[in-house]
């Protein structure tokens, strides 16, 4: 680990130092330069620990946890998110899952587990990211494949797309304003379209991810609010109707495509 | 695809299930996922007619009449400025085409609003860091400064619906995002033969 943190750091030294680029060409060198080694592994370790931790007025772990693929098994479920889950009568996203479950089975109280979902700049990772990041690195290499079995999670889609184009705000901004053209970049920064296969599968492949600039591992559900806080519009929340039908939305455009995450990102 | 979900709706009868959504439900969805957060404040969920128009799923037919109607009506909106005069300070021009922040829920609102113009467009050729979802307006004071050129600049910034129905842009003007006085700057930042917006990259 050591030495990943050397190279982590003469990266930074370097990173100050280079000319601005106009492309993602720095990030890009830094995800070769890193190869396999990406920070995010002790976020993985953490979330690992905290499956099989007892917490709650149960004092249960959620090892009995069923995420799709039945109690306890993790290798390969979050590929098929956002799925309909019947115990809950709802389409529900990995994150709100957890929640489910850590409700249920640990019986922990809903306002606690969801009352700060994502941490904050310069907090420590939260207990929902860590989670989050091992899940998906359980699906690391694994085909995209979102559930659009059940009415309820095509009808999912199809108010994931209406949401991505609805436009509001002060500025008129919509998903679709950043999202919808390939090749085009906000200042520095290149954008995914996410109505096409490559650029929702790059994109829905790649989160969760290590945010370089930000110290923190950050999930799908976290890139979403950020980018509404963007659009000048309120705070989406985690686990609500439009932030599953948009993850939706976009899983089931990258579908085929192949799980990277947790990525690494500027 | 914008019906299919009234359509599922249509289908299941009278389900009252929670995951049932109907097109016209999505004002309801949206106000039932979103929270206010310091400025952000949830009327800015509503959408006016140009929004409500411009929503539409790429590739949808439009209606052409009621579109073009809109278009005028935008255009009979403009404010153009009270004095007649168009343009301002270029240096102050370049601060506001700089700045991103302004409205977002975790901005200040007692500091003045960005125009964020490098977000989507090329401007001075010496800054690199800017972004393509706009046209490139390099050496934009090239097209002169005649009424007809100040009126067209300043109408695209205050309202870009009044040419461009359905345009990604910002209505700057028609929306308060930026005053006169900053509008008058950014004009001045693109138009001003001394603006690096016009001059030669270093």
């Amino acid at each position: 680990m050591k030495r990943h943190l050397l190279l982590f750091t003469f990266f930074l030294a370097w990173l100050c130092s280079a000319p601005l680029a106009a492309d993602d060409g720095v990030f890009d060198q830094y995800r070769d330069l890193m190869g396999d080694d990406n920070p995010a592994v002790f976020v993985i370790d953490e979330g690992e620990e905290l499956w099989f931790m007892p917490q709650g007025p149960e004092s249960a772990t959620l090892e009995a946890c069923d995420l799709g693929l039945g109690p306890g098994v993790t290798a390969g479920a979050y590929v098929r998110y956002p799925r309909y889950f019947a115990d809950a009568d709802a389409v529900m996203d990995l994150e709100s899952r957890l929640v489910h479950c850590m409700t249920t089975i640990q019986g922990r109280d809903l306002k606690t587990v969801t009352a700060q979902p994502y941490s904050l700049r310069g907090d420590f990772g939260t207990e929902m990211e860590a989670l989050v990041t091992w899940l998906a690195a359980e699906s690391e290499g694994a085909t995209i494949a979102p559930e659009q079995t059940h009415a309820a999670e095509r009808a999912m889609y199809s108010l994931g797309e209406e949401i991505f184009y609805y436009r509001a705000g002060p500025h008129d901004f919509s998903c679709a304003t950043c999202h919808e053209q390939s090749g085009m970049r906000i200042r520095l920064q290149a954008l995914p379209d996410l109505t096409s296969h490559t650029g929702a599968a790059e994109a829905w492949g790649s989160w969760p991810a290590y945010r370089i600039s930000q110290g923190l591992v950050r999930t799908m559900g976290w890139r979403l609010r950020d980018c509404f806080r963007q659009q000048r519009w309120p705070e989406l929340q985690m686990g609500s109707e439009a932030s599953i039908a948009l993850q939706t939305y976009m899983a089931v455009n990258a579908a085929g495509g192949v799980m990277t995450a947790p990525g690494l990102k500027r | 695809m914008r019906f299919s979900s009234v359509a599922f709706t249509v289908a299941l009868g009278a389900s009252t299930a929670a995951w049932t959504i109907a097109s016209d439900d999505i004002e309801n969805v949206l106000q039932n996922s979103f929270v206010a957060k310091n400025q952000a404040t949830m009327d800015r969920l509503e959408r006016d007619a140009v929004q409500t128009a411009c929503s539409a799923p790429r590739g949808m037919p439009l209606d052409n009449d009621m579109l073009a109607s809109l278009r005028a009506e935008r255009l009979a909106e403009v404010v153009l400025p009270a004095d007649g005069q168009y343009l301002g300070d270029w240096q102050r021009g370049a601060e506001v085409a700089g700045n991103g922040r302004g409205l977002q829920s975790s901005d200040d609102p007692t500091q003045p609003n960005g125009g964020n113009c490098y977000a989507c467009h090329q401007l001075a050729p010496d800054e690199v860091a800017y972004g393509t979802l706009g046209p490139s307006l390099t050496g934009y004071g090239a097209r002169g400064q005649s009424e007809a050129m100040l009126q067209y600049t300043w109408t695209k910034l205050w309202d870009t619906h009044a040419y461009n129905l359905c345009s990604h842009m910002p209505r700057f003007g028609a929306q308060g995002i930026l005053t006169e006085q900053q509008l008058k700057d950014v004009m001045a930042y693109l138009l001003d033969p001394a603006s690096p917006v016009n001059q030669a990259a270093e």
